[in-house]
């Protein structure tokens, strides 16, 4: 049974977490866009603020409503907190002899309550962890942090222009890996209960259950925030768009596309899926030890196809078509899964706005845009 | 201790110089006590160099100690120039084993032809050892190993052993030759026509540059031999070894993962493409 948690009732979420001895993180504005922060007041939270997004563009508005989630999301995903942009794996120490004692370094720090992920974040975290954690090989660091993390979804009821979550089948309501989903309307939220750990904590805060007339509205809000979207992945990202790219490999559109874009990586860094790092040493100072540690690193770079005095990917067209290609066609052999989850990140940060969905239906030969359901009906 | 996601400590216990930039480390782990580790040939290890990085490099067992593990290493960047520098009693980080080896259990009773190129000959040694300390378990071996230039030849003391070994045929091709050299000038797919293959009854293993696959490929799929029977073993920029970091994607495998050694149908259709 949904409850509800009245807008007067947030701070008091906030401390059961902080009791909990979770670090609270939320969404706020900060320059210009809206981020995942430290959160110890509902204030915070960006009332009345909306992103109005288009490719290679952002740009937060005020909106009319007064709500604290009235926008779709911001350039961080779930990613950073699990995946972290830099990250130490392991150390070693060398002794008098000259021997080394290794030791894997695990992280150090208080679980985080996450605050606001969307249903494509969610999306996004279960692909990374068929990546990261249930392949042959488990990743420590990223099983750490998981596990240490409580995450409160909150559903959409806008899409920006950039959503394309309905095509995915990835949102805009969230339906796994949350302990909480929240739905806001009028005056607080709706809120579902998606784990123990979940229901012990609204448990813990005395709320009502939601009545008939909220379910029904929060339901709504994912209905209007859905028919908002107006672009879609081409095949609703099946995996039938493996085989069009595979057999598309000298398709002129790769030249052309090439032609804009600048292989500035800014796609790889805001994609909740992309996993490409690179590894890096830090001796010390003294020169008797060192850590081992990896950072994101971006397959539109030069260094990410170096081997032994060559490039393997030494132009832009080889470097996107690479991206592409793995995203949504042989991500599909390797996980089971599309990379893509229809957040529409890599189209709004693109600072040439390259449109991957227009990409794929200049090659798949199906359109991108959503057909108006009235002018369907008619 | 796991040695898939930490190192472990090994010793340098012989070093030698194969060539002027090309030189063989043989390690030891320092707790001898270790027994868990085992590889198979084709299999790789990420050598650390401390303070500096990690490079994957193939395994070569020498036949006889199965706990002393030697690796054959270009001199082509930093963690590599620092590991040439290194001496006998030097320590150095290891990872491993990774990936998935040569088809050993499928080459049983056949003739086995071994077509390298370069120091693709180094990740080969290995199936050359098994073959011959299993040697009734197969066929004839073929050994077919081409160098741009015949100056560039390592191993040329395991050649001449093998050579002369009953059922094993070594060929030797250079692009361009110096004096008294004693094999083929000229390319390695011509070595091809000079030995009595049974294309029906052979398992193919190859490693070496892409460009000398395709055309060793081309040449063998024109006797007729079948390209199920054909295996090779593909390199790619690797950090992690354990298909996480991204770099060895080809396609949609991970070479670190699910080669280095790939039945050739499986990467036909991306080898022949720029930019996989």
């Amino acid at each position: 049974m949904p409850y509800f948690l009245a807008y007067e009732q947030f701070n008091d979420l906030i401390s059961a977490l902080n009791a909990l001895g979770y670090r609270c993180l939320g969404p706020q504005v900060q320059d210009g866009t809206i981020v995942f922060d430290d959160l110890t007041d509902a204030k915070q939270l960006p009332w009345g603020m909306r992103d109005a997004q288009k490719p290679g563009q952002y740009r937060l508005q005020k909106s009319e409503l007064n709500e604290s989630f009235a926008w779709a999301n911001g350039p961080q995903a779930i990613k950073p907190l699990l995946f972290k942009p830099k990250e130490s794996l392991w150390r070693v120490e060398r002794d008098e002899e000259g021997a080394f004692t290794f030791k894997e370094t695990l992280p150090e720090h208080k679980p985080i309550a996450l605050i606001g992920a969307r249903s494509c974040d969610l999306a996004g975290m279960a692909v990374q962890d068929k990546t990261l954690l249930k392949g042959q090989y488990g990743d420590q660091q990223y099983r750490w942090h998981r596990e240490h993390l409580l995450v409160i979804a909150v559903n959409c009821s806008y899409s920006g222009g950039n959503c394309f979550c309905v095509s995915t089948k990835t949102g805009p309501k969230a339906t796994s890996g949350y302990d909480l989903a929240l739905t806001e309307i009028q005056n607080g939220f709706v809120v579902e209960v998606g784990s123990d750990k979940g229901r012990d904590l609204i448990d813990s805060l005395h709320c009502n259950e939601a009545e008939a007339a909220e379910i029904a509205a929060a339901a709504q809000r994912s209905i209007d925030a859905a028919n908002m979207q107006t672009k879609r992945m081409p095949k609703d990202n099946s995996r039938a768009l493996r085989d069009i790219l595979m057999n598309n490999l000298d398709h002129p559109r790769w030249q052309e596309v090439a032609e804009r874009c600048l292989s500035c990586g800014n796609c790889t860094a805001v994609c909740p899926t992309c996993f490409c790092h690179h590894q890096t040493e830090h001796p010390t100072v003294d020169g008797n030890g060192s850590v081992h540690a990896r950072e994101w690193d971006s397959c539109f770079t030069q260094g990410h196809s170096y081997i032994h005095g060559q490039v393997v990917r030494d132009t832009t067209e080889k470097r996107y078509k690479q991206w592409l290609t793995h995203k949504l066609g042989t991500w599909w052999d390797q996980f089971d899964t599309s990379g893509c989850v229809g957040c529409g990140r890599c189209v709004t940060w693109c600072p040439v706005g390259i449109d991957l969905t227009e990409e794929m239906a200049a090659i798949a030969g199906e359109s991108n845009v959503v057909v108006d359901k009235k002018e369907k009906d008619s | 201790m796991n040695v898939i996601d930490t190192p472990i400590d090994t010793k340098i216990v012989a070093r030698s110089d194969e060539s002027s930039d090309i030189f063989t480390l043989t390690l030891q782990f320092t707790d001898t006590e270790k027994k868990d580790y085992a590889f198979q040939p084709g299999q790789f290890n990420m050598l650390y160099l401390f303070g500096v990085g990690e490079v994957p490099i193939s395994i070569l067992s020498n036949g006889v100690d199965n706990r002393l593990y030697a690796h054959t290493i270009r001199r082509v960047g930093r963690v590599t120039d620092g590991l040439s520098l290194l001496q006998v009693g030097d320590h150095v980080g290891l990872r491993g084993p990774f990936g998935r080896g040569w088809p050993l259990d499928l080459a049983q009773g056949k003739d086995v032809l071994v077509i390298t190129g370069g120091l693709g000959c180094a990740p080969s040694v290995s199936i050359i050892y098994h073959i011959l300390k299993h040697r009734a378990d197969f066929g004839r071996l073929f050994i077919l190993q081409g160098v741009k230039h015949s100056s560039d030849l390592i191993f040329k003391k395991q050649y001449e052993q093998w050579a002369a070994l009953p059922n094993v045929q070594v060929a030797l091709a250079a692009d361009s030759s110096q004096p008294n050299w004693p094999g083929h000038t000229g390319l390695i797919t011509e070595l091809l026509d000079q030995i009595n293959l049974d294309v029906n009854n052979t398992l193919c293993m190859m490693c070496g540059p892409e460009g000398m696959m395709r055309a060793s490929v081309q040449r063998l799929t024109q006797m007729h031999f079948p390209e199920e029977a054909i295996y090779l073993s593909l390199e790619r920029n690797m950090e992690c070894a354990v298909g996480h970091c991204g770099h060895c994607q080809f396609g949609g495998d991970f070479i670190c993962k699910e080669g280095p050694v790939f039945n050739y149908p499986q990467v036909k259709a991306l080898l022949n493409k720029k930019g996989f």
